[in-house]
């Protein structure tokens, strides 16, 4: 096997969230305990509803915080520690793409700025060399070079995430981390931006850390996906078998609550009970216990440690064998 | 045949941008029975939400509906005056709107909230309205109703504010129900409970729901009819099941295409070239044909009507009589 192009040791990170001035520290435990590696080339994602600590994952991993605990390992170097100075070099091979194309462009600067930016940091390339490269991204994102001379807003939702994956590439990144990229756009204009990422990922050999809350999005363009809940990956599978062969129940529920679009499919869907509870007070033993239909003693006081049971198909739960009824 | 509740006929709405009016709706008619739940879907700034707010009369200042009638059990909305329309927002129609958040007054207790509305439609007391907020609020499986009463929407999640929204839509027993993207600000497990409660609430209370969204798999699952719009028109009306299985509209086709299916193991999806038209700059002729891959010179010179392929099944195409045989 390959050596790993990213691998996340066990890291773990805290927020603090003060109550007054005199009240209790309280901890918001957004990332807790987490491990993964990613293969060059490969799409890994991350899956979870909101407040589960998939973007927290992203950000650490892209150095924009750091973690409390463990060690983040790029091309065999840990980057966990290293201070800002030191990971500026580094910027230039991870890049990320974020959710919101209308606030992560700034307003006041012309396309054709907004992408040679990187290349005015990472490179000592002339301002001619820099505007070629620029037009030629441009057209590789499928837009024209007319377009460089024109700012954010004269563009729809669909053309500016073209930009901001236009920016992403310009420093010939290894890993690109999209956080949630298409959950703005509207589904047409997203098929588009999908089709776009995957034909990238082939032409300059990327490695995507694909962030998503959209289960059918992740199947679409994913090699492997750890589902996360509550700061923890729950499961971790290859894309065939996690989706034919889920075998931790929040996997499940969350498959079967994504709404098929076909009407002759009645699916039977598996209702959850009550909210996600809050990260700053995680129930104890597994943290899916609150909500989880097949929920013991054991699960309430015992955490149920990862245990591989099929070759890269990893799930923290102590009944993975369990069948869902569904009703 | 089931009684017409709602029914929408010819509605133009207009709003004021730059000194010219634009239309934002244009000869929308459509109509609603008792205890069904029509699906409205097209993608952002096709006009869904003004068609809805424009049956609500809730339309902002720089707007006017310069043409047509909204028939609610007989009486047209756009001859009530304001205080008629007060009487009748509540009591016979309710909407839901999309962030629960942000819909709800956050200075506000949810209970004053709550019977703010009831005691403007019954004559009750203050200690009957308290029962009947208790009452909406258990019946919308809040567990602990009487806390939730005392509480700030600040302290609710997502899902526990649209809880209350529904709560509070339901707490007058309308006759019809908008849902206005009810559910896209929320997760999917917490969706999944969210459309449960409101197909229990339509089998138990006969309301009809008119279900705005642009979710092809929430369609799929609680509409039994919809209507597709695009660029402020009507493109095509159809029973839910032959919407899916025999699209006649190719936006419609290319709407069902591009999303993205669970379990259907795809590689690449087959996306609309092109993005929605801006409102002030409308292509002459079709609205669609400039993304449309069939269009021909009738398309770009002469608007299509809505015509009707069979029984309920409407679409408005030139060319779907030879469209329907090859697809």
């Amino acid at each position: 096997m390959s050596e790993a192009l990213v691998s996340v040791k066990n890291i773990s990170k805290t927020f603090s969230a003060n109550k007054g001035m005199f009240g209790k520290k309280k901890f918001v435990h957004a990332v807790n305990d987490v491990s993964f590696d990613i293969m060059p080339g490969e799409t890994f994602s991350l899956v979870g509803e909101s407040g589960c600590g998939k973007s927290t994952t992203g950000k650490l991993i892209d150095h924009l915080i750091t973690p409390d605990q463990g060690e983040i390992w790029f091309q065999g170097k840990d980057i966990s520690k290293i201070s800002d100075n030191e990971m500026r070099p580094l910027r230039s091979e991870i890049q990320m793409v974020f959710q919101d194309p209308y606030g992560s462009l700034n307003p006041r600067m012309k396309v054709q700025d907004l992408i040679g930016e990187p290349l005015l940091i990472h490179t000592n390339m002339t301002a001619g060399e820099r505007l070629k490269k620029v037009h030629e991204l441009l057209g590789v994102v499928g837009l024209s070079p007319s377009h460089g001379e024109r700012y954010p807003h004269e563009f729809s939702g669909g053309q500016r995430q073209r930009i901001g994956i236009a920016r992403a590439l310009t420093v010939q990144p290894k890993l690109i981390i999209a956080d949630e990229p298409v959950s703005a756009l509207d589904v047409s204009i997203q098929a588009q931006v999908l089709n776009l990422l995957q034909q990238l990922q082939k032409d300059y050999n990327l490695t995507y850390l694909f962030i998503s809350h959209d289960l059918s999005v992740v199947e679409m363009i994913s090699d492997r996906i750890g589902v996360m809940y509550l700061g923890t990956i729950v499961e971790t599978a290859p894309k065939k078998e996690l989706y034919a062969n889920p075998r931790h129940p929040y996997t499940r529920a969350l498959l079967s609550a994504v709404p098929i679009p076909d009407p002759e499919k009645k699916s039977s869907r598996i209702i959850l009970q009550g909210d996600l509870p809050s990260p700053s007070n995680p129930p104890s033993g597994c943290l899916f216990h609150t909500r989880c239909p097949h929920c013991t003693e054991k699960c309430k006081c015992e955490r149920p440690q990862p245990v591989e049971i099929a070759p890269g198909h990893i799930v923290k739960c102590h009944y993975p064998d369990i069948q869902e009824t569904t009703k | 045949m089931a009684e017409k509740l709602l029914e929408v006929k010819n509605l133009r709405t207009e709003f004021k941008r730059d000194k010219t009016w634009v239309t934002a709706v244009n000869n929308v008619s459509f109509s609603i029975n008792r205890g069904e739940i029509l699906g409205l879907v097209g993608e952002s700034g096709c006009g869904k939400s003004v068609t809805s707010l424009s049956v609500m009369r809730l339309l902002a200042r720089n707007s006017k509906i310069s043409n047509g009638e909204v028939i609610l059990n007989g009486t047209d909305l756009l001859k009530e005056d304001k205080k008629g329309m007060r009487n009748i927002r509540g009591r016979e129609v309710a909407m839901i709107f999309q962030e629960p958040m942000n819909s709800l007054n956050p200075c506000m207790k949810i209970e004053k909230q709550l019977t703010e509305a009831i005691l403007l439609h019954n004559d009750f007391s203050k200690e009957q309205a308290h029962q009947r907020a208790f009452d909406v609020l258990k019946s919308v499986g809040i567990p602990e109703p009487e806390m939730t009463l005392k509480s700030y929407p600040h302290q609710l999640s997502g899902g526990m504010c649209q809880r209350v929204m529904i709560a509070m839509a339901m707490s007058c027993e309308p006759e019809l129900l908008i849902a206005d993207e009810p559910t896209t600000a929320l997760d999917v497990t917490i969706q999944a409970q969210i459309l449960e409660l409101m197909e229990e609430i339509r089998e138990k209370k006969n309301t009809g729901i008119l279900m705005i969204t642009h979710d092809l798999g929430v369609v799929a699952e609680m509409c039994s009819r919809v209507v597709v719009m695009y660029a402020g028109r009507i493109v095509e009306e159809a029973p839910v099941k032959e919407l899916f299985a025999a699209p006649k509209h190719p936006y419609t086709q290319g709407l069902i295409a591009s999303v993205p299916k669970l379990g259907s193991g795809v590689e690449s999806l087959p996306s609309i070239p092109g993005s929605v038209p801006d409102l002030s700059v409308m292509p002459k002729g079709c609205k669609f044909a400039p993304r449309c891959k069939y269009a021909t010179d009738i398309c770009r010179e002469k608007e299509p009507e809505l015509e009707v392929v069979n029984g309920i099944h409407k679409c408005r195409c030139h060319h779907f009589k030879e469209l329907g045989k090859e697809a």
